[in-house]
């Protein structure tokens, strides 16, 4: 029996791609994200039906947060790249919304347009130093740049500092704005869709596959001449870019940017939306989001000290259902096609 | 033309020393086999040529350019392909995207976010000819998981060949191989030969004085002898080194 | 600046660079010999504060506090390592962060349930509630006391790694755990020591800190990620990278906040300064890892391999 080839835990994944297109068929897995999804998509109609508009609200959170899931899956499940600092993304999104709105300017597209600036910038800057080290040195890297950022935050004290910077106005797109909570939905969940459709053929492409192969084997990537840490460093940006479009929703959604979006329980919770759904598939994380700020909601409903149930709980789902919920569905799937089923 | 110019090279661990000034060079066409006991520092002549350790003094010259300084993935790119003892492969991928991703890397940049590698013809088609070349063209859809130990190594080779290279540095290919796979192997590799220019580390004696031009016999870190074969086999020293290792007598 | 300004900002870096090492040392140990990250550390110094405190509140007694809640502490690191975390050393890193941020999350809600959300306090013992003169300055004598045991457990750690043979067996166990093993040495033991050890010096940490910082939940946090950066620039599994680099953190984080604002306002206009100053003192230490980290990425004092 030959030795393994070292590298990470196998995690889900699609069944590997063929040489030719397969026939796609409507598989468990599948049936499952387009239901979700469905799900999502009507949520503000069913609200209305029920006369409950606070779950738009709550809703709007779990997409936002989806998002910013979907957005760190692409290196944490995809690359191996386990970041502990990804809220402090959601956090430069917020703050770029209130900053500017705090100096009069409300108009989405400026906010975003600095708000993805400045993500970008720092994500560079902090990618090329976290990258320079792999496996515990890179978590805990991210998790001190993370801080370093929360603390930052809280001594800008003419932007509201540790309590926080209120937001007035929501954004203004000019054809439309955020103020009513539906369009904010709305928006948040069009932006989710069209994040999940990107991913799901960037990681078919050639540069997803030089991620998943970095993820793989990181070793025999650079053997055959791919020059790694580009890659890695393109795939770390275009995650915290999605993490920072998530911010900025949240900031419109609770009008209101904080340091603790960028705490680091901020940014554990991500991880746990991510392996919760499933890494390494595109729609887990968005389960993820949707099982664990639901769960949250109820526990919370039960007790204020419904922490104490969840923190065992992840120990538990890492000791036993490592592919996640949806992952699960993905992995049966992907070996029934193996093995001969339908649509091998 | 000579690809490969190894001048003075020396690494040392602390107290040891496991790479005492080797001198060798690799021509085109030629294989050139390195043999030597166990602990003889082979592997890691070999880390050293392909740039995964830096050597502590001497200088590696490939194609008459030095890339002593060279990162890993430059070597490659400059013509340089190795494929390693213990096999590395990407086990979660099929056969022929582990081809694809070989051939992928000396195609181009891969800076491209939509298009499907696995309908990339150009890559798709440099993957099967390299599994062709391997044999393995049967296995292309197979996931990696389900091949043989001695099927798992051609990949190796078939990976290293996708990203046609000048020169191939090969760490003991027959390792763990039945003698039918190791016969199988030794002609592939007498096949394209005179295609590229081989440094090859290897235990089977067999295969070496099947397939090698010279022969170096590398002995706690240094080069004891370097020949054809016939003088390597009647070398005194050699065969003193190798006193209860191996019979080297045909 | 006056020169009794500048020695109590030594002093005072000294003193908080002493408790990083006491965390830093315990963490690194883990790290290194286990290849595993431990982010629940700060909880266990969270719980040998709050286990000291209890204590006191007792019994009025701090030393009785020490005697019971290091112990307590060790006692509660064995536990939670046999029952959760041993499962995991074998895992990839992302299932013992996860994991261990689960525990974090426990712990931060288990205090307050038991103890309440409000701090808990605790006073410094009355032999060393004056304070000492050097070299003309008056300083805070239990601070003092925080320095001088801190080294003297940094000199006990060098004995006992260096000069013993459990020592030798833990830095074999870093290096070389199937040897250990094939020597007739119980590694899980081992390993097992190594992690009540960190905890105990964990417990020793929260008892010294009770007295001058707020015991409450979730504080053990901040200071754990001040200890990962204190590894990542001293060097992971390095005792002496734990050493230095928990002092070289700690001056410099108390000389930034304590001087950076005034230097700022040298040069800078000072609503600019004002802004600035607290920001740059906070980021001060990060930004020195990531400089450290691109000059020398394995630390700066990295475990010698060899």
């Amino acid at each position: 029996m030959n030795s393994p080839t070292p590298g990470p835990q196998p995690v889900p994944h699609e069944a590997p791609p063929h040489s030719q297109r397969p026939v796609w068929r409507v598989t468990p897995s599948r049936l499952v994200a387009g239901l979700l999804l469905a799900a999502l998509a009507l949520v503000p109609v069913i609200a209305a039906a029920i006369g409950e508009p606070f779950y738009v609200t709550l809703f709007t959170r779990v997409v936002i947060f989806a998002l910013a899931a979907v957005g760190l899956n692409l290196i944490l499940g995809y690359g191996a790249l386990v970041s502990f600092g990804h809220a402090m993304y959601i956090g430069i999104g917020a703050y770029a919304v209130g900053i500017l709105a705090h100096h009069g300017v409300s108009n989405g597209w400026t906010q975003l347009a600095a708000a993805l600036a400045v993500g970008a910038a720092v994500a560079v800057i902090i990618g090329l130093v976290c990258l320079r080290t792999s496996g515990m040195a890179f978590i805990m890297i991210t998790l001190a740049f993370a801080q370093m950022f929360y603390f930052l935050c809280i001594s800008l004290k003419q932007y509201g500092g540790d309590d926080g910077l209120t937001i007035n106005a929501r954004s203004d797109f000019g054809l439309f704005s955020l103020t009513s909570n539906t369009v904010l939905y709305y928006f948040a969940f069009i932006l989710l869709i069209a994040c999940l459709v990107v991913f799901q053929q960037l990681v078919h492409s050639r540069f997803g596959m030089v991620l998943r192969g970095c993820r793989s084997n990181e070793r025999r990537m650079a053997a055959l001449g791919f020059p790694t840490l580009r890659y890695k460093l393109t795939a770390y940006v275009i995650s915290a870019l999605v993490c920072v479009v998530a911010g900025a929703l949240l900031a419109n959604l609770a009008k209101f940017a904080a340091p603790s979006y960028m705490a680091w329980q901020a940014s554990g919770d991500l991880i746990v939306m991510v392996v919760l759904g499933g890494m390494g598939t595109i729609v887990g994380p968005v389960a993820g989001a949707v099982a664990l700020l639901i769960f949250e909601e109820i526990l919370a409903g039960w007790t204020t000290h419904w922490m104490i149930v969840l923190g065992p709980m992840i120990v538990l789902i890492v000791l036993t259902a490592k592919k996640g919920l949806y992952g699960y569905l993905v992995d049966r799937d992907a070996r029934r096609m193996a093995s001969g089923g339908p649509g091998a | 033309m000579t690809l490969l110019a190894v001048s003075g090279l020396t690494k040392r661990f602390g107290g040891l020393t496991a790479t005492d000034g080797v001198d060798l060079t690799v021509e085109a066409g030629e294989v050139h086999a390195v043999i030597g006991p166990n602990g003889a520092g082979k592997t890691t002549l070999i880390n050293q040529l392909s740039g995964e350790l830096v050597p502590d003094a001497g200088t590696i010259g490939l194609n008459g350019r030095d890339i002593t300084a060279e990162p890993v993935y430059r070597r490659a790119l400059m013509g340089l392909g190795r494929s390693y003892q213990i096999t590395s492969v990407f086990p979660e991928f099929s056969v022929l995207i582990n081809v694809v991703l070989a051939a992928q890397a000396h195609s181009g940049h891969s800076f491209s976010f939509w298009r499907p590698v696995a309908v990339d013809t150009a890559l798709t088609d440099r993957a099967t000819s390299a599994l062709t070349q391997a044999g393995l063209s049967a296995k292309a859809d197979v996931s990696v998981s389900a091949l043989a130990h001695g099927e798992r190594r051609q990949l190796e080779i078939a990976m290293t060949l996708a990203t046609q290279p000048q020169l191939l540095l090969l760490d003991e290919p027959m390792a763990g191989m039945s003698l039918a796979e190791s016969e199988r192997l030794v002609r592939l590799l007498a096949s394209f030969k005179d295609r590229y220019g081989i440094l090859l580390v290897e235990h089977d004696m067999d295969a070496v004085f099947k397939l090698a031009d010279r022969i170096s016999v590398l002995v706690y870190g240094r080069v004891i002898a370097c020949g054809d074969p016939t003088a390597i086999r009647a070398n005194p020293d050699v065969r003193a080194a190798y006193l209860g290792d191996q019979d080297l007598v045909a | 600046m006056t020169v009794g300004l500048f020695l109590t900002q030594v002093l005072n870096g000294l003193q908080l660079g002493v408790l990083l090492f006491l965390l830093a040392a315990g963490l690194t140990l883990v790290f290194g010999i286990m290849n595993f990250v431990n982010l629940a550390h700060g909880s266990l110094y969270m719980m040998g504060a709050y286990f000291a405190a209890t204590v006191f509140d007792r019994t009025g007694s701090f030393v009785l506090a020490g005697l019971i809640g290091i112990p307590a502490t060790l006692l509660l690191g064995v536990i939670v390592e046999r029952v959760a975390l041993m499962r995991l050393y074998n895992r990839d890193h992302l299932d013992q962060v996860l994991a261990t941020f689960g525990l974090i999350l426990f712990f931060n809600e288990l205090v307050r349930i038991i103890w309440g959300p409000a701090s808990v306090y605790m006073n410094a013992p009355a032999a060393l509630s004056g304070t000492v003169e050097l070299f003309g300055l008056r300083y805070p004598s239990y601070r003092f006391a925080i320095i001088g045991v801190g080294l003297a457990v940094g000199l006990a750690l060098y004995f006992l790694i260096h000069r013993t043979r459990i020592g030798m067996l833990i830095r074999a166990g870093a290096t070389h755990p199937e040897i250990v093993s094939a020597l007739g040495v119980n590694v899980r033991r081992l390993n097992t020591l190594v992690f009540g050890l960190g905890a105990a010096l964990a417990g020793l940490a929260g008892l010294m800190a009770g007295p001058i910082v707020s015991v409450q939940s979730g504080m053990g946090e901040p200071i754990l990620i001040l200890t990962l950066v204190v590894i990542v620039t001293g060097g992971i599994g390095s005792i002496r990278g734990a050493f230095y680099g928990a002092l070289i953190v700690g001056v410099v984080d108390t000389f930034g906040r304590a001087f950076l604002p005034t230097l700022l306002r040298e040069f800078l206009e000072r609503s600019l300064a004002q802004a600035a100053g607290p920001a740059i003192a906070s980021m001060l230490i990060y930004v020195l890892m990531a400089v450290v980290l691109a000059i020398r990425p394995q630390g700066l004092f990295p475990v010698r391999h060899g």
